[in-house]
């Protein structure tokens, strides 16, 4: 199994996860984040006094699939939510060793 | 059809059958009859317009907390509510007969203490009267709010909001106003033009909030360690102009209501109040565009504040056309003096001692300066005396009175409970405590993900309350 941790445009979030509905992944864990890479933040006005944003505003996606699945995803992800400009994000591929469904305490890729 | 033209006609001949039976009219009943219609016209305007005015109350409750952050806005909440809760009982008590008392000295009335001046069975213009000036009196006090938001000490601004409706504000208001009921003060006798109070209620306003500010310092993290300015940001620009909206609406009781007379001079003066927003809401955003490369949307309400504060003073005294110079020069005015402010590290969130102390000034000099009557240097020195005489009475007694707060009871909360939030360390609670889930649920998560929906069975199940063992 792996999780795959998108950080993507928030103004893509819909296109992504019809992208991942479309190949099959109908579970996926969404957050709203934070931060900066080469993009870095920009410069804001409040009455008159200009101050710097360094945490632009993002989405997270966190989706955990099993590992045949993850060049799929990973494929999904970076086509559906690429715009070509600076800021489009950063996918990460994580092993996950463990997963269990609460209700059923199924484990493994049955809980997934 | 018939039959309703002939029921008609019997209703009519009832009706001046009726007529015939009264006295027959005489030109002084006629006079009579028309001179209570005009009275009970008087009486409706003027509690129409004191019910607008008291609306104004929520106007800066919004601006203040849109213009601060989410962690004060119950701070901000009480602050609005009790500032004119105590204050209309300071001014029923003292308030009222200091500044509408008989006047003896011209410096402050004497009598009409606690509404001594209503008897049951007797006139109740009084009533109306006291009601409208009660909202006049709120308005000055609230205006400190915004200034002195964030850090202050909610007893202590409860002790500053009963004293400056019992005594600051009522005294002033004597000198310039107490011949509109029984009093009659110095500057009013030289003829000082203050038509709805540019100076006797914004300026004493705006001067306090001045004193308030200077004593309690910036908030923490306002300015840097090497001196530089780090803006706080309001947390709802949406409820700061929804209050600049409210305001404005409000102003149209506070300054065509001051007739305290169903007239037709309010036409003019309701004209030139809107006039004079419009055009310092216009000024401030273009010296805001071309100064900092965007329309500032905070400037700009200030703006639109600012013609108002400045069109109170002179606003049945000008032509439409001045209204609109005069609240243009605001517009500039009060960008200036948000920044000249901010430079000198006086400390206020919303600009209230720009738009209302500052404004406020220039307003009651316009009145003098377009004055529709033709000026000359005697009435500008007598606008200028009262504004002077205003900043040389409110600053030094506010200033004292918030350093006896200071010294006494303490004026600013510490440091760990101003970075806390004034509402979780003053009022133990939180203004929004369901915003992060809702607004994860509004984030658009579809598909059933959302904190806030239920669409399948389990997910319903799962929201039935738990059984309590």
């Amino acid at each position: 199994m792996n999780k795959i941790e998108a950080i993507i445009k928030p103004f893509k979030l819909d296109d992504v996860k019809d992208a991942l509905n479309k190949i099959g992944i109908n579970g996926m864990t969404v957050n709203e984040v934070k931060g900066f890479g080469r993009q870095r933040g920009h410069k804001e006005i409040y009455r008159g006094a200009e101050y710097q944003v360094d945490f632009i505003p993002k989405i997270k996606i966190d989706v955990v699939v099993d590992s045949s699945l993850v060049d799929q995803v990973v494929e999904a992800i970076s086509k559906s939510a690429n715009t070509g400009k600076i800021g489009d994000g950063k996918i990460f591929v994580l092993p996950v060793s463990e997963a269990v469904r609460i209700r059923t305490g199924e484990r493994g890729e049955d809980a997934i | 059809m018939k039959k309703i033209i002939i029921s008609g006609l019997l209703v009519l001949c009832g009706v001046t059958g009726a007529w015939a039976a009264d006295k027959v009219p005489t030109v002084l009943s006629n006079k009579e009859a028309i001179d209570l219609v005009q009275t009970h016209a008087d009486y409706v305007w003027t509690l129409l317009a004191a019910a607008l005015v008291f609306f104004m109350q929520a106007g800066f409750a919004m601006v203040e907390t849109g213009f601060t952050r989410a962690k004060n806005a119950i701070n901000i909440m009480m602050k609005n509510l009790m500032d004119f809760a105590m204050g209309s009982l300071a001014f029923w008590a003292i308030g009222f007969g200091l500044m509408f008392g008989v006047s003896k000295t011209g410096w402050f009335g004497t009598t009409g203490f606690f509404l001594s001046d209503f008897k049951p069975g007797g006139d109740p213009w009084v009533l109306a009267f006291w009601m409208f000036q009660v909202v006049f009196a709120a308005t000055a006090a609230t205006i400190v709010s915004g200034a002195m938001a964030e850090r202050t000490k909610f007893i202590g601004y409860l002790i500053y909001s009963v004293v400056i409706s019992l005594l600051i504000y009522p005294v002033f208001g004597s000198w310039a106003w107490g011949g509109l009921y029984k009093g009659g003060g110095w500057l009013e006798h030289l003829g000082f033009i203050d038509f709805a109070g540019s100076t006797v209620v914004h300026s004493v306003g705006g001067w306090a909030a001045l004193a308030g500010t200077i004593v309690l310092g910036p908030r923490i993290g306002k300015y840097t360690k090497d001196g530089k300015i780090k803006p706080i940001l309001g947390h709802n620009i949406p409820l700061a102009a929804l209050g600049v909206f409210i305001l404005w609406l409000g102003w149209f009781g506070f300054n065509p209501g001051s007739t305290t007379a169903a007239n037709k001079d309010i036409a003019m003066i309701f004209v030139n109040t809107n006039l004079a927003a419009a055009a310092g809401a216009v000024m401030a955003m273009m010296t805001a565009w071309i100064k900092f490369g965007k329309p500032d949307s905070g400037m700009t309400l200030n703006g639109a504040l600012a013609g108002l504060v400045a069109i109170t003073s002179p606003c049945a005294t000008v032509t439409p056309l001045s209204a609109i110079i005069i609240g243009a020069i605001a517009g500039v005015i009060v960008v200036l003096a948000v920044l000249f402010f901010d430079r000198i590290r006086i400390d206020d969130p919303v600009g209230a001692i720009s738009v209302h102390g500052v404004c406020g000034a220039w307003g009651t000099l316009s009145a003098g300066i377009f004055n529709i009557g033709g000026t000359s240097l005697k009435i500008i020195g007598v606008q200028l005396l009262g504004i002077s005489a205003c900043f040389l009475w409110v600053f030094p007694t506010a200033f004292l009175l918030f350093k006896l707060i200071d010294v006494t009871i303490g004026l600013r909360v510490s440091p760990e409970e101003e970075l806390e939030g004034l509402d979780f360390v003053e009022h133990g609670g939180t203004a929004y405590p369901d915003f992060e889930i809702s607004h994860a649920g509004g984030m658009g998560t579809t598909g059933g993900h959302g904190l806030l929906k239920a669409n399948t069975a389990s997910e319903k199940l799962l929201r039935q309350p738990v059984e309590q063992s």
